[in-house]
């Protein structure tokens, strides 16, 4: 393993749900030993949550958790216990980074706040992911991804002006705080050897979304207007940026340049129209897009979208079909790429996962499938701490792991 | 070979050159900028990056349009910029002098462009061996679509997330944001970081290929998995979770006002009922668990709207938070600014900036507690740090610069006929701003 990028730096992971484990999985897909602490019974909240093969819940089979803590291992640890915490401060030893996502006030209630940590092993780099932030009115305030989603500030222009504002389908504000805490974890950890002490990175998941939300913010800090929400369209392009349906699916068009515009003219096979009195001046396009929608939809309406996709992208038209789950796995991009490979998991057989999020020349990621509740235990305890199998026995019945 | 920037900072000992444009590129290139790296951005007076038109100060564009831009601003900020033409052999010597200088090259070009500069990684190495260098392309280095034009637009539905989001009655949606290119920008700036770790410890140097819709096809990793073990696909369903309701965006008081609610137990339930005024519904058995309230997650709906849409979005949200129920108000544009807990964490910061002025740009999402951030400069103007570039950095004589200036090699100006500036890559933007008097929106990659 002392080939991959990160392999010499140990994470103790205590976070649980997405946010922590995409942060920590990312860390491990790159060859850090990630130790994730678990409660000895349920263990992380994902285990539970699914989706399960067949629908059958079990704490082993969960695609949410068997996804988000590839390469990881997993030891249980009761940190409410005098003897869970001590066990917890042994651990910290080996420890270049703590990853955790709890609440703000958790980790202060078990006297494992920065502040305490950082006097034991001032090295420590603790990386804290919160809903809202360390400080702040909001600190304490509750949060689902949808609330996260119109805290941020994406909600209000995502969707229909008719109707409700959307989120995106998942969980995308916490993948993304995740994908920021482990760029700000090694970003600490490179500081820690210019300053010789490691500090504490606190990122909140609205404050992660409130960086990427650029235009709405501009246009009323530059403009004074308030974006609307406008669909899959752009009040620029008219109908020349949106989402059709074709005969098998649906597809996505960009053309945001008037040569594409002339292109994609001669490719729906009415060359004429840029010289067409409504289209010929590039910048009254979207005035007539009325007219061009009517030309638009019912074309798009008799094709089939994959020509459609490499007709256009021969003739440099950007167009994109919208893929559906089962055609990404069948994808013949994703396929060249072997974005898609498939674990062997012992309770959830082998399923097919992303791979590396990004491909390193001399360093390529290695994916190992997510540990079962506890399964290193006794590498961790015996191997790494020291303590006997006996001793390990003794934990157990008190129910510290 | 000083470099320009405050020591304390975390990243205060490493120079990257950012050679890409428009936002996924730029934007992984200012999160470095914003730790303390010293960035560089390398620009084109002929083919201007775009955003140096997006979001024009009230649409006006002055005598630089390019230099006004409040997206370039954002992005840009905590860096500075040299113009080099690459497609000139002065402009690519000058570009593998740098190299050598550097400690990573940013770009995010679809994977011709760099080769036909002569400046792809293969180069780079000779030329300095330990150089990391990180390519964000739209499909990635190989594969059949490798030369697809890839914009924010038509990528995003090629990762699988549009077909999963939307309305439950309506088609596919996008996000409203070009969202591949912060997802991927997050991911770079990480892959940066990693790859420095590794040099760190083994002196080696590496090529990353990151392609754009790959990364954000990780954020539906589960839908993947849920594929490959049931072979079904999640339905779009708007706001709907796959368990939790109420859940959604309620109507409040007031003109496309709303509040986000989710109650994920039973307590939530019976603490919204309360505050609600309708006790009456804790004990109704069309409510009464969760699987209940799923079931009946319309009817629901519509009581919670009945209430939302009488009170303002954030008497609905602190009144829930306080009785430890999850809600937030969907903010808008004019309601980031004035938000109590952003101000109060300090999010926005005020930059001035010599042609524009002083506006909010979006701070710095990763909060240190020793070696805290901010941004420290405003965006430079185009070919603002020529001199220091070249002279300073390189070492180059003024006599061999004044050459290079008049040859247009490097410039403060745009390398466009004035009356032609809205046929550039920046066009469209700076179209829309002529035509609808800066009324309209900005920018789109």
């Amino acid at each position: 393993m002392s080939g991959q990028a990160l392999s010499h730096i140990n994470i103790l992971d205590l976070s649980h749900h997405v946010a922590g484990p995409y942060c920590t999985k990312l860390l491990a897909e790159l060859g850090a030993e990630v130790v994730k602490v678990e409660r000895p019974v349920p263990g992380d909240p994902a285990r539970k949550k699914g989706p399960f093969p067949g629908d059958m819940p079990h704490q082993e089979k969960s695609a949410l958790f068997l996804y988000l803590n590839t390469n990881k291992k997993s030891i249980t640890l009761n940190l409410k216990s005098e003897t869970g915490r001590r066990i917890f401060h042994e651990l910290l030893q080996e420890t270049d980074a703590l990853v955790e996502n709890f609440k703000p006030s958790a980790m202060p209630n078990l006297r494992l706040d920065y502040e305490t940590l950082s006097k034991v092993k001032p090295e420590l780099v603790m990386t804290s992911i919160s809903n809202f932030g360390k400080d702040g009115p909001y600190r304490d305030y509750k949060a689902a991804e949808v609330v996260e989603y119109a805290l941020g500030g994406l909600m209000y222009t995502f969707g229909s002006p008719h109707r409700e504002p959307l989120k995106a389908w998942g969980t995308q504000a916490q993948y993304l705080a995740g994908t920021n805490a482990a760029f700000a974890t090694l970003v600490a950890l490179h500081s820690r050897d210019l300053l010789g002490s490691g500090q504490h990175v606190d990122i909140s998941i609205q404050e992660t979304l409130l960086a990427i939300i650029e235009t709405t913010a501009l246009m009323y800090a530059y403009q004074g207007t308030i974006r609307p929400r406008a669909d899959n369209r752009d009040a620029r392009f008219g109908p020349l940026v949106g989402i059709y349906e074709c005969k098998d699916g649906y597809i996505s068009t960009s053309i945001l340049r008037e040569h594409q515009f002339v292109s994609f003219c001669e490719f729906i096979g009415m060359p004429e129209l840029p010289d067409d009195p409504r289209f010929n001046d590039w910048f009254k396009v979207p005035a007539h897009g009325g007219d061009l929608e009517k030309i638009m939809t019912p074309w798009f309406k008799s094709q089939p979208k994959e020509e459609v996709f490499h007709g256009a992208q021969t003739r440099r038209i950007p167009i994109g079909p919208v893929l559906g789950v089962d055609e990404l796995l069948n994808n013949e991009q994703f396929a060249a790429r072997k974005f898609f490979i498939e674990l062997e998991h012992p309770e959830a057989g082998r399923v097919k996962y992303p791979s590396a999020a990004f491909r390193m020349s001399e360093t390529p990621a290695e994916l190992r499938r997510a540990p079962l509740l506890g399964e290193h235990n006794e590498e961790i305890y015996c191997g790494r701490l020291g303590y006997s199998k006996k001793e390990l026995v003794k934990l157990k019945e008190m129910g510290i792991i | 070979m000083e470099r320009k920037q405050a020591s304390k900072l975390p990243l205060a000992d490493l120079r990257i050159l950012d050679v890409s444009w428009v936002w996924a590129g730029p934007l992984a290139a200012q999160f470095l900028a914003d730790m303390g790296a010293e960035v560089i951005k390398v620009e084109s007076r002929v083919h201007i990056d775009q955003t140096r038109f997006g979001a024009l100060p009230n649409g006006i564009r002055g005598e630089r349009p390019y230099d006004r831009g409040g997206f370039y601003q954002d992005i840009n900020r905590n860096k500075f910029c040299v113009t080099l033409e690459l497609n000139t052999p002065q402009g690519v010597k000058i570009f593998k002098d740098l190299v050598r200088i550097s400690d990573v090259v940013i770009e995010n070009y679809s994977p011709r462009v760099m080769k036909n500069f002569g400046l792809d990684y293969a180069v780079l190495r000779q030329v300095k061996p330990d150089i990391i260098m990180i390519s964000l392309s739209g499909f990635g280095a190989n594969g059949p679509y490798r030369d697809y034009v890839a914009y924010g637009a038509n990528i995003e539905p090629m990762s699988g997330l549009s077909s999963l989001t939307g309305y439950k009655d309506g088609s596919p949606t996008r996000t409203g944001i070009p969202y591949a290119d912060p997802v991927a920008a997050f991911h770079a700036a990480f892959a940066v970081m990693a790859a420095l770790e590794y040099r760190k410890r083994t002196g080696k140097g590496q090529h990353i290929d990151l392609a754009q819709y790959e990364t954000l096809t990780r954020f539906i990793g589960e839908a993947i998995l849920d594929y490959s073990m049931n072979k079904r696909a999640p339905k779009r369903g708007g706001n709907r979770h796959s368990f939790m309701a109420p859940h959604g965006a309620y109507r409040c008081s007031g003109e496309d006002s709303w509040v986000a609610i989710a109650a994920s137990s039973d307590e939530e339930w019976q603490a919204l009922c309360k505050c609600m005024d309708m006790p009456e519904l804790i004990n109704d058995t069309r409510f009464v668990d969760s699987h209940s309230r799923y079931k009946n997650q319309d009817i629901l709906n519509e009581k919670v709207n009945q209430w939302t849409s009488r009170h303002d979005k954030y008497y609905v949200m602190n009144l829930l938070q306080k009785a430890g129920v999850a809600a937030g108000a969907v903010l808008t544009g004019k309601d980031l600014f004035q938000d109590p807990h952003i101000k109060a964490r300090g999010f926005f910061e005020e930059v001035t900036h010599p042609e524009v002025g002083t506006y909010p740009h979006h701070g710095v999402s990763v909060k240190l507690s020793r070696t805290p951030c901010h941004i420290r400069m405003p965006a430079p103007l185009l070919g603002e740090h020529n001199k220091y570039v070249l002279s300073e950095l390189l070492g180059i004589p003024t006599r061999d610069i004044e050459s290079f200036a008049q040859s247009g090699i490097i410039g403060t100006e745009a390398a466009i006929p004035a009356g032609n500036l809205n046929k550039t890559e920046g066009g469209n933007d700076a179209r829309s701003i002529v035509r609808e008097e800066g009324k309209r929106s900005v920018h789109h990659p």
